[in-house]
């Protein structure tokens, strides 16, 4: 296979992992959700800690994306 | 990263905007320190910063302004955060902090102009801010602490006979902080900005009916700006973490 065929497959390959930030994000805001529903009052104590996770979460799809950018344009 | 092979129509790869162009060409004895379009943009960071805050706050009212009051609102923003984390002995490391998090705030916020550069979207800046934070924070806990540092990386209650499973992976995470740190931010950057470089390609080869993805870059612009306060917050409030770890050993 040539160099630049893998490459290619192996970026694709590489994005499907960005599935687990979406679960996480979705399950991060479902929480803060079911959360806030279930006390009102709790909203300005649990929504800093959302934002923090939510970052946290999305780094690991943007590590999976790097990984992408890595085998395109590094290799 | 200046693949133009993979860029999208007309010739313009949607990766050009990273690319450092020197402004002023300066050579020193062999090396190239030249003035360059990053360098410009971290100059103005933080020429922003610092007439937003001395401007601000300079007055002192006692009944503030809107300006006093934005500018004495983010102080008091990373004060209770660093409050919230560390505990009162945080106050110390209140100026690395409030810079870290400004610094980063300020170049995310002046790469959402249109021609900008975004500095905080090269590896090597981020990279060397969390190399800060991290060696910064490691030294903190070694000289407060001495060996006893070490015992960071044992958690507490753990029985005996899983301690060399549990020390070399919390060792390894305690080093893919910075690693972790500094791809956060610039990931996130480079991502977006080349989402949207992308979509901009398609508003002209789509004639009329260009004004939808013009529509959808204008809402990921609102995302995006959102994003840069974000990152900026995340920076700072992990880096706070971190100095409550070093210093509180859990």
């Amino acid at each position: 296979m040539e160099p630049e065929a893998a490459k290619l497959i192996g970026a694709g390959l590489a994005v499907i992992g960005m599935i687990g930030s979406g679960i996480g994000i979705g399950n991060v805001f479902g929480s803060f959700i079911l959360a806030v529903g279930r006390n009102p009052a709790a909203e300005d104590n649990v929504k800093q800690m959302t934002f923090l996770g939510f970052a946290l979460v999305e780094a690991i799809a943007l590590f999976a994306l790097v990984v992408a950018l890595l085998l395109l344009f590094a290799f | 990263m200046a693949d133009d092979a993979h860029g999208g129509g007309g010739g313009h790869s949607p990766l050009e905007q990273f690319e450092i162009k020197p402004l002023m060409e300066i050579h020193l004895g062999g090396l190239d320190i030249s003035f360059t379009n990053s360098a410009a943009f971290m100059v103005l960071s933080v020429v922003v910063v610092t007439v937003f805050l001395v401007v601000g706050a300079g007055r002192g009212a006692i009944v503030p302004g809107r300006w006093q009051a934005a500018a004495e609102g983010v102080y008091e923003f990373i004060a209770n955060l660093l409050r919230d984390t560390v505990g009162e002995e945080g106050r110390k490391y209140f100026p690395i902090i409030f810079t870290l998090f400004m610094f980063i705030l300020a170049g995310n916020m002046l790469g959402m102009l249109p021609y900008s550069f975004t500095f905080t979207s090269h590896i090597i800046v981020t990279l060397a801010m969390a190399l800060v934070v991290f060696v910064g924070v490691t030294l903190l806990g070694l000289v407060k602490h001495g060996t006893h540092f070490f015992s960071l990386f044992v958690p507490p209650g753990t029985p005996l006979f899983m301690m060399p499973l549990l020390v070399p992976i919390e060792i390894i995470s305690y080093f893919s902080r910075p690693v972790s740190l500094s791809v956060r931010l610039f990931a996130n950057m480079l991502a977006g900005h080349t989402l949207l470089k992308v979509l901009a390609l398609f508003v002209p080869l789509m004639g009329v009916a260009g004004v939808l993805p013009l529509a959808l870059i204008s809402a990921l612009t609102g995302l995006e700006i959102l994003i840069a306060f974000l990152q900026a917050y995340v920076f700072a409030i992990l880096t706070c973490l971190y100095i409550n770890d070093a210093l509180h050993l859990h």
